[in-house]
């Protein structure tokens, strides 16, 4: 295959909502549908893998759609940030696929075609939103995602799916129609242009009073980064299954939600305007206040689940600080934390959702003794808990590592403290699972019935991201370039 | 036969009415009309590529002129309108013979046609004409067919609704005409161009305040303004379906235009604004019509109500843009008269569609219909979203003005009540999509077939419009903004 960059750049987008009519066409035949989308998987990938290879070379690969109104275009441009975050969600997409293979199967799910469907336009508008071009391009896709992402959530049906649903879309809808949009319109009104530039788009005489409500207006229009306290839809999405919560509510959704934050704090309003803004400070305590109240809760959850979400939760605004820091080590931590948090918790969910199959528990205090009977399992559940508090050899550390030099670069020492603080709560949540699973033993049940792990397909995805943790420790080197040439670049203003 | 196209843009479908009772088989009066209707759409394109191209048209009624004769004058404001009226009626019509088939009796069904040619008649000439007492004339004609129209519901509640209707919009009427007849008396003309030329010497006077007041109260009444709004849900859920379809996406319209004529063209700008605190009570009234209007919806059990009282909230929307006397205010509400007739046109053809298959439109009996009447239920989603106004439909297109008006004018607050409007929105459109698509079918419903091609086709058209002009918004809001531009620029 010989197609041009730009090309690649259009069909990442398209071809999975293409591949959407394909799953639907062949949803009688369940092995073919699954070799449709396996096969997109793929070539998203190499689409990804090859235009990641194309802006290390210095090319600039835009793509123009369309001209909605005057000024406000669907246009798309890549630039490090963005193609971080489609490489990771294209890698993790296929690893979700043989997960959910395994998964779906033996879980004997309902509505599979409809879940491959939808899973592929959430992945398509994924892509969107991380090679926008401009706020309105990725306010679009940031739409179609919610939109696409409600049947899975709502997938089983049930009464609690469906109000679970009720409260996933309300929140996320509702937070983007009111405050997001809000919030770009009075950007196109102040500033004249949606486009994400190096430094920002606002005139440096801007009003930083009103620049800072609309900085408000951002940081609480973007539901997906679930800052608390919007954070309520992420809990409540935990009735999908399994690979749902492992893709799209560790991965896809919200690190869709801290990869707009990170875009506007440096390519609207420019770090050096971020630093200016007298609503920042308040913003960076309320995050602050996220990750250690969403901790806390974390704590108090039996269900592995819920406990996970919380997590993500509090992890989540980790990256929002790294953005809010204004300091380039906060925003190249906040960045590598996207990669960092998505193999971690991708992992975390893999086993939550494994053992369910496996051993049909979801409930953290039936799991003692569980580690006789899923070693592998609960080994990459340690090694991913680990990448999650931050220690070696994982690659969680890293990000932690420039997170905390970013609030020491911009002396917040309160941040700093919670930073430090929570990472210690990570461990008194995360740790104890694999722990009592492999040290205690289960005095109800009687006997460990020998190892029964999950499908074979699940097994493999498991084992591959939490390979991913061990990687990212050793070479970290890629990575690192990739989030240290963000504030560097000339980012989304190719061709201008 | 060009320069005579305001003249056949009315006189068509007025003279095809009574020819319907010539052609004895419903069928072939469907037919008749169909044809009538989307003559009057070739027409009304025509018309707006003139306008557009070379400014407005005058027209004086067989060659008497202005003031004494009659005038029809026609720029982009009202050719945008023709249009929008010609073409939503073609497209319902299309749907009609089928789903009328099943909800009036055969023997009624060749007036219905008639009824419905003078009521798209009457609307057609509202717009076109120049004359303030022509646009009384015309207003009766659409009304009291429109009367009668709903009267045809298969619903015995469909008679009272129609009188309810009937003592309203008469009352409303006759303000228009009151406040028409004061003007006369103050000026000695009723050409509107005429008018606006004359009304400034007297605009001091009591006697054109009261014209003033009893005109804008009577085209609240007849657009459904809240506290005025009283009548519409009623005579929107008993009414035939297709004649729901049809008044939904044009009737209030037509009354917008009004509103929108007298103050800025008529009236004029300066007038209609600094002598009454009309501007704050546009926006409160329509702030609360959002709202009130909004929330009642949420707790229709009738989708057709639900819909109606949607319709209410909508002209909300309209009624702001309108009330911040800005061009972008006003390109706003224009754009909306669009978006808003291709939403709910679309939306109540679908309803059509499935009050043909079921029977009723009760929330309870959308349940599982999502995998039974799988198209008509996407055409109801994609609608709802654009009602909603979601990116890449026409509602976002108008929502995107609304704001952006607001900013300009400074109203922060009321920007965010009109976002905080739509959120009501999301929750009266996820209710019937959550019963249509995650409530199993209702027992003992068997099975319920796709709905007939005839709904299908007209309801996709509408509902494609609703993307297409979502994406491709060259023609409405540059027709949109330049009739802006011109109602406020030099004026008539």
């Amino acid at each position: 295959m010989n197609l041009s960059l730009q090309s690649m750049l259009q069909l990442s987008i398209i071809l999975p909502m293409l591949t959407t009519l394909a799953i639907v066409v062949t949803g009688r035949k369940p092995n073919l549908r699954e070799a449709v989308t396996i096969t997109t998987c793929l070539a998203l990938l190499y689409f990804t893998v090859n235009l990641y290879q194309g802006i290390k070379q210095g090319e600039s690969i835009r793509a123009f759609w369309w001209e909605l109104l005057p000024g406000l275009q669907i246009s798309f441009s890549i630039e490090p940030l963005g193609i971080l975050f489609a490489l990771i969600a294209s890698f993790l997409w296929l690893v979700t696929t043989v997960y959910a293979i395994g998964y779906m199967r033996s879980h004997e799910e309902q509505n599979q075609t409809r879940f491959y469907a939808c899973f592929a336009i959430a992945i398509g508008s994924v892509m969107g939103i991380a090679f926008a071009e401009n706020l309105f391009t990725l306010f679009i896709f940031y739409e179609v995602l919610t939109l696409s992402t409600y049947p899975l959530v709502t997938h089983a049906g049930t009464e609690k799916a469906k109000k679970g649903g009720r409260i996933y879309l309300g929140i996320l809808l509702s937070t983007s129609i009111v405050f997001f949009l809000l919030a770009i319109v009075s950007t196109w009104f102040m500033a004249g242009t949606l486009d994400f530039k190096p430094g920002g788009v606002f005139a440096s005489d801007v009003n930083t009073s009103v620049a800072g409500v609309v900085l408000l207006l951002f940081i609480f229009g973007i539901g997906k980064a679930a800052i608390m306290p919007f954070h309520r839809w992420l809990p409540a999405a935990m009735v999908a299954p399994t690979p749902v919560s492992a893709l799209l509510h560790a991965v896809a959704v919200v690190k869709a939600g801290v990869f707009t934050v990170l875009k506007v704090c440096v390519f609207i309003f420019g770090i050096d305007l971020l630093a200016e803004l007298p609503s920042t400070q308040f913003l960076l305590y309320l995050a602050g206040a996220s990750v250690l109240l969403a901790s806390l809760v974390a704590m108090r959850q039996d269900n592995l689940k819920a406990r996970l979400a919380y997590s993500t939760v509090s992890q989540l605004g980790y990256i929002t600080i790294g953005a809010l820091l204004a300091t380039s080590a906060g925003v190249i931590g906040g960045s590598m934390h996207i990669a960092m948090h998505a193999f971690g918790k991708i992992t975390l969910f893999f086993c939550a959702g494994a053992i369910l199959v496996a051993a049909h528990k979801s409930k953290i205090s039936e799991m003692r003794g569980l580690g006789r009977q899923m070693p592998i399992t609960m080994a990459a559940f340690f090694i991913a808990s680990l990448s999650i508090i931050g220690v070696p050899p994982t690659g969680g550390t890293w990000s932690k590592w420039f997170l905390l030099m970013g609030t020491i670069e911009a002396e917040q020492w309160i941040l700093m403290t919670v930073l430090v603080i929570s990472s210690l709560l990570n461990i008194a949540y995360l740790l104890p699972v694999s722990l009592h699973a492999f040290f205690s033993t289960d005095k109800t049940s009687t006997a460990a019935t020998g190892i029964k792990e999950a499908p074979l397909p699940s097994l493999i995805a498991l084992c591959i991201s939490t390979a991913g943790c061990l990687v990212l420790f050793i070479y970290p080197q890629q990575l690192y370039e990739l989030a240290s040439s963000i504030l560097g670049t000339t980012g989304g203003a190719h061709g201008k | 036969m060009l320069t005579h196209l305001p003249i056949l843009q009315v006189i068509v479908p007025l003279m095809a009415a009574p020819l319907c009772l010539i052609l004895s088989r419903p069928r072939l009066v469907w037919l008749f009309a169909l044809i009538t209707s989307g003559l009057a759409f070739l027409i009304s394109g025509l018309i707006l590529q003139q306008v557009m191209a070379s400014g407005t048209i005058i027209y004086e009624l067989s060659g008497w002129q202005a003031p004494w004769g009659i005038e029809y004058r026609i720029d982009q404001l009202n050719a945008f309108l023709l249009l929008i009226i010609s073409a939503i009626s073609t497209v319902v019509l299309i749907a009609a013979d089928t789903s009328i088939k099943q909800e009036i009796p055969a023997e009624k069904q060749t007036y219905f046609y008639i009824l419905y040619l003078l009521s798209l008649t009457g609307m057609l000439g509202i717009v076109a004409t120049g004359d303030a007492f022509n646009v009384f004339v015309f207003l009766e004609v659409s009304s009291l067919s429109a009367y009668a129209l709903i009267s045809l519901g298969k619903d015995r509640r469909a008679l009272w609704a129609a009188f309810q209707y009937l003592i309203m919009g008469t009352i409303g009427a006759t303000f228009i005409l009151i406040g028409i007849g004061l003007m006369y008396q103050m000026t000695g003309t009723l050409n509107m161009h005429d008018l606006s030329i004359r009304l400034p010497a007297v605009e001091h006077t009591r006697t054109v305040f009261t014209a003033y007041a009893f005109v804008i109260v009577g085209i609240c009444l007849k657009l459904a303004l809240f506290p005025l709004h009283l009548w519409l849900p009623n005579a929107y859920a008993y009414a035939p379906s297709i004649v729901t379809a049809f008044f939904a996406a044009t009737a209030t319209k037509v009354a917008v235009y009004l509103l929108i004529r007298f103050t800025f063209s008529v009236f004029g700008l300066s007038f209609s604004f600094t002598a009454v605190p009309l501007q704050i009570l546009f926006l409160v009234f329509g702030l609360l019509g959002i709202f009130v209007a909004s929330t009642a919806a949420i707790y229709q059990t009738n989708v057709k109500h639900l819909f109606a009282y949607s319709s209410i909230a909508q002209i909300g929307y309209m009624i702001v843009g309108f009330s911040m006397t800005t061009i972008t205010g006003l390109t706003a509400t224009l754009l909306h008269l669009f978006n808003h007739a291709l939403m709910k046109g679309a939306l109540f053809l679908a309803l059509a569609a499935v009050m043909y298959r079921i029977g009723r439109v009760q929330l309870s009996q959308f349940q599982g219909l999502g995998r039974q009447m799988p198209l008509t239920m996407a055409a109801i989603v994609i609608g709802g979203l654009s009602l909603i106004g979601v990116p890449l439909t026409v509602g976002f297109v108008s929502k995107w003005y609304l704001i952006l008006a607001t900013l300009e004018n400074g109203w922060w607050p009321v920007a965010v009540l009109i976002l905080l409007g739509s959120l009501l929105a999301v929750v009266y459109v996820w209710r019937i999509i959550e019963t249509a698509y995650f409530k199993p079918l209702l027992a003992g419903s068997g099975t319920i077939k796709e709905a007939p091609l005839s709904f299908l086709i007209p309801v996709w058209i509408l509902v494609i419009a609703n993307i297409y002009f979502g994406i491709d918004t060259r023609l409405s809001v540059q027709v949109a903004q330049s009739a802006a531009q011109s109602l406020f620029g030099v004026g008539l």
